[in-house]
C-alpha cells in the first residue's frame, strides 16, 4: 500500500512538474503571437516589431552584441522598438529548418550554398547574392590552423599536417557545411604545390585525411574533441573559432596561418516569402545593411571576423595576418559545382576515403 | 500486499472494463496511434517511394552505409548483451536486498532517459578520452575507448540500461520465493536453483529488454556521435549517414537508410515477440 502510494506521489509531482512546463511555454507562445498580431494589425512605427535571424554556430557572441546596436539604432532612427530573436546550430540543419517552415526574417548562414537550398525551396528570390555588398558577406573568415603552446609538432603549414605522426583534428565536409572550405583550402595549397596535377592533389589530401583521428560532424565538436578532450596536434578551424579558443585558453593554444588558405564568405539574405507575409521587409533589409556600418564592421573585428570594409580590415592588422594569399570559392566554380566535384556521394572526398 | 491486490478486485471484476466503452478507447487508441505513429511512418515510406528500386539498392548496398549498418548493429549487440548481464545483476540488488539509498540508486537506473542524449555523449566522451578520468586508466595499458567503436559500445550501454533493468525488475519482484524454498528443499545448490528455477522465469523478460535495448542503440545518433570519432568505413554509425545525406538536402537518400533501419529493428521485435510469447506459454503449463 505504501508503495503504490510513493508511487502515486512520484507520478503526480512528475505531472505537476511536466505541465508547468508546458504551460510555461504555451504563455510565451501566446505572447510571441500576440506581437505578431500587433504589427500585422497596425503598421503605426510606434508597435513593436520582432524579427529572427537564424544563424549558425560561431556567431552567436557576435550577433549578442550586434543585436543591441541594431535595437538602439532604429529606435533612435524610426522611434520603434525592435526585438531580435537570435537561433544558432548547424549551419545546414538551420537551412532546412527555415525551408520546412522555422520563420525566420533574416538568415546569416556559414555559407552560399546553404542560402541557395532555402531559395530553391521557393523562400528566397533569386539574385539575393548580389542584394548586398561583397556577395552579400558582411564579414569574412579564412581557415587557420590551432596548435597547442610550443608547437611540438612545428606545423607552419599544410604540407607539414601531411607528415607521419601528426594527429589533425577536422570536421566532416559531408556533415558540416562549414568544413567544406577546410577541405578546399588544403586542396587550393596542394594544386598549386603540384601544379594541378589531380592525382598528386588528391594523393595529398589523401594523406592529409589519413591523419585525420578524428572527424566530427561539426566544427563546434571539433572544437570540443580538440580543446576540450586534448585530441590531436592540430585543429583545422575556422579564425573566428580558433581566436576564440585562444581567448579562452591564452596559455595554452597558437594560431598558425598557412602561406595559402580560403576566403571563407558567409552569406545573408532576406527571407523573402517569410518578411512579405508578417510585414517585416523595411527593418530586415535594415538590420541586414546596418552589419555594414563602420560600427558594425568593428564589432565583426572584434569578434574575430574579418570586417569586408577594407580600411576597417586594416586597423586590425594586428589581430589578422593580411599576408595570407586566398583563394575564393569562385576559384572553384561557385558551391554548386564545388559539391558536384568534391562533396557529393562518389566525388573527390569519397575517392580520397575509398581509395 | 494483499490489500492492493482484493482493492483491485473489486473495482475491476472482468479485467478490462476499468474504462467504460470498447469503441470509444479504440478509437482513441488508433486516433493516437495514426497521429504519432503510422502517418509519420508512411510519409517515411512515401519519400523513400519516390526513389525507383534499383536506386534503392544502390543507396543502402553502398560500401559506407553497409559499413554503417555494420558499426551500429554490431556495437548495438554487444551493447544489449552486456546490458543483459549487469542489467540482471541491477535488478537483482534492488529487488532482493535492502540497503541505504536504494531509492536513490533505484532512481538513477532512469537517469539515461531524462538527460539528453547529446550531454550524455559529450561527458561519455570527455571522461572516457584518454585525458579523461576513467580513459586515462585504460590509456596506460594502450587500449583507446573513446572515438572507437568500444567508445560507441559503452554509449550504447549506458542508454540502454534502463530498459534491462525495468524489464527484469517486476518479474523478480512478483517472483514466488517458495519456488526457491522448494528447490533448496529438494537438494539443489543455489546455481542449479538460479540457472533451473529463477532463470527460466525471468528469461522472456529479459528478452523483451535485450530487444528494447538492441532497437534503441541501432538507432541512437545523439550520444553516440561525440563518442564515435566518425571515420568512414571505421566509426560512422548509420544515423550519421542519414545526417550527412539530410546535410546533402538528399531526402530521398536520407529515408532510404532510415527505412532499412527501421526495417531491421522491427524484425528483431517481432521475433523477439514471437519467442517471448512461446516462452510464456512454456512458463504457463
Amino acid at each position: 500500500m505504501k508503495k503504490t502510494r510513493n508511487k502515486l506521489i512520484k507520478l503526480t509531482s512528475l505531472l505537476l512538474a511536466g505541465s508547468l512546463l508546458l504551460s510555461g511555454c504555451g504563455d510565451s507562445g501566446k505572447d510571441n503571437n500576440s506581437n505578431a498580431e500587433n504589427t500585422n494589425s497596425d503598421n503605426k512605427s510606434s508597435a513593436a516589431i520582432e524579427i529572427t535571424n537564424v544563424s549558425y554556430d560561431p556567431t552567436r557572441e557576435f550577433y549578442e552584441q550586434y543585436n543591441k546596436i541594431f535595437t538602439e539604432y532604429w529606435k533612435k532612427e524610426k522611434g520603434q522598438d525592435v526585438k531580435v530573436t537570435p537561433s544558432h546550430g548547424g549551419s545546414g540543419s538551420q537551412a532546412r529548418s527555415v525551408i520546412e517552415g522555422n520563420e525566420a526574417d533574416v538568415v546569416t548562414l556559414a555559407l552560399a550554398h546553404d542560402i541557395t537550398a532555402i531559395e530553391e525551396a521557393g523562400l528566397i528570390e533569386s539574385g539575393w547574392i548580389d542584394e548586398f555588398e561583397g556577395n552579400s558577406s558582411p564579414y569574412t573568415s579564412t581557415i587557420v590552423f590551432l596548435v597547442r603552446k610550443g608547437n611540438e609538432k612545428n606545423i607552419k603549414d599544410w604540407d607539414d599536417l601531411v607528415r607521419d605522426g601528426v594527429e589533425i583534428i577536422n570536421p566532416n565536409p559531408k556533415t558540416s557545411g562549414g568544413a567544406c572550405w577546410n577541405f578546399l583550402a588544403a586542396w587550393s595549397f596542394a594544386s598549386n604545390l603540384y601544379n594541378d596535377d589531380e592525382e598528386q592533389v588528391k594523393d595529398f589530401m589523401a594523406k592529409l585525411f589519413k591523419n585525420v583521428i578524428v572527424l566530427d560532424s561539426g566544427a563546434r565538436g571539433a572544437t570540443t574533441t580538440f580543446v576540450e578532450n586534448g585530441q590531436g596536434d592540430v585543429l583545422i578551424a575556422w579564425e573566428n573559432e580558433a581566436y576564440l579558443s585562444v581567448k579562452e585558453h591564452p596559455d595554452e593554444y597558437e594560431i598558425v596561418t598557412p602561406s595559402i588558405s580560403i576566403k571563407a564568405e558567409p552569406s545573408v539574405a532576406v527571407v523573402d516569402s517569410i518578411v512579405d507575409e508578417r510585414g517585416t521587409r523595411e527593418v530586415s533589409e535594415a538590420y541586414l545593411q546596418y552589419l555594414y556600418t563602420d560600427e558594425a564592421q568593428r564589432l565583426a573585428g572584434e569578434n574575430f571576423y574579418r570586417p569586408s570594409n577594407e580600411d576597417i580590415l586594416k586597423e586590425f592588422s594586428d589581430t589578422f595576418d593580411l599576408n595570407i594569399s586566398m583563394v575564393s570559392i569562385d576559384d572553384f566554380g561557385g558551391w554548386d559545382q564545388a559539391y558536384k566535384d568534391y562533396f557529393d556521394d562518389g566525388a573527390i572526398f569519397d575517392q580520397i576515403y575509398e581509395g | 500486499m494483499q490489500q492492493t491486490i482484493t482493492i483491485t478486485k473489486v473495482k475491476n471484476p472482468n479485467g478490462a472494463r476499468v474504462i467504460p466503452g470498447f469503441g470509444l478507447s479504440m478509437g482513441v487508441t488508433i486516433t493516437f496511434l495514426s497521429l504519432v505513429v503510422l502517418i509519420p511512418l508512411a510519409s517515411l515510406l512515401l519519400c523513400a517511394a519516390k526513389l525507383s528500386f534499383s536506386d534503392f539498392i544502390t543507396i543502402v548496398t553502398s560500401r559506407s552505409v553497409m559499413c554503417g549498418y555494420g558499426v551500429s548493429l554490431s556495437c548495438a549487440l554487444f551493447a544489449a548483451l552486456i546490458n543483459c548481464i549487469f542489467g540482471l545483476i541491477l535488478a537483482w540488488i534492488l529487488v532482493r536486498y535492502n540497503f541505504p539509498y536504494k531509492r536513490f540508486l533505484d532512481g538513477l537506473i532512469e537517469l539515461p532517459f531524462a538527460l539528453p542524449t547529446a550531454v550524455a555523449g559529450i561527458s561519455l566522451t570527455s571522461i572516457y578520452s584518454d585525458g579523461g578520468w576513467i580513459g586515462g586508466l585504460f590509456d596506460k595499458f594502450g587500449i583507446k575507448i573513446s572515438y572507437t567503436r568500444t567508445g560507441i559500445t559503452i554509449a550504447m550501454i549506458f542508454i540502454g540500461i534502463p530498459f534491462i533493468v525495468r524489464a527484469v525488475q517486476p518479474v523478480l519482484e512478483s517472483l514466488d520465493r517458495e519456488y526457491e524454498e522448494a528447490a533448496d528443499i529438494l537438494g539443489s545448490n543455489s546455481f542449479n536453483t538460479f540457472c533451473k528455477v529463477i532463470f527460466p522465469e525471468i528469461f522472456p523478460a529479459l528478452l523483451g529488454g535485450f530487444g528494447l535495448a538492441l532497437a534503441r542503440g541501432i538507432g541512437e545518433y545523439g550520444s553516440v556521435v561525440f563518442i564515435a570519432g566518425n571515420i568512414p568505413f571505421k566509426t560512422q554509425i548509420a544515423p550519421l549517414l542519414i545526417m550527412s545525406k539530410l546535410e546533402q538536402y538528399k531526402y530521398e537518400d536520407a529515408t532510404a537508410i532510415a527505412l532499412v533501419l527501421l526495417v531491421i529493428s522491427f524484425l528483431i521485435m517481432i521475433v523477439i515477440n514471437t519467442l517471448q510469447g512461446h516462452l510464456y506459454k512454456i512458463i504457463k503449463r
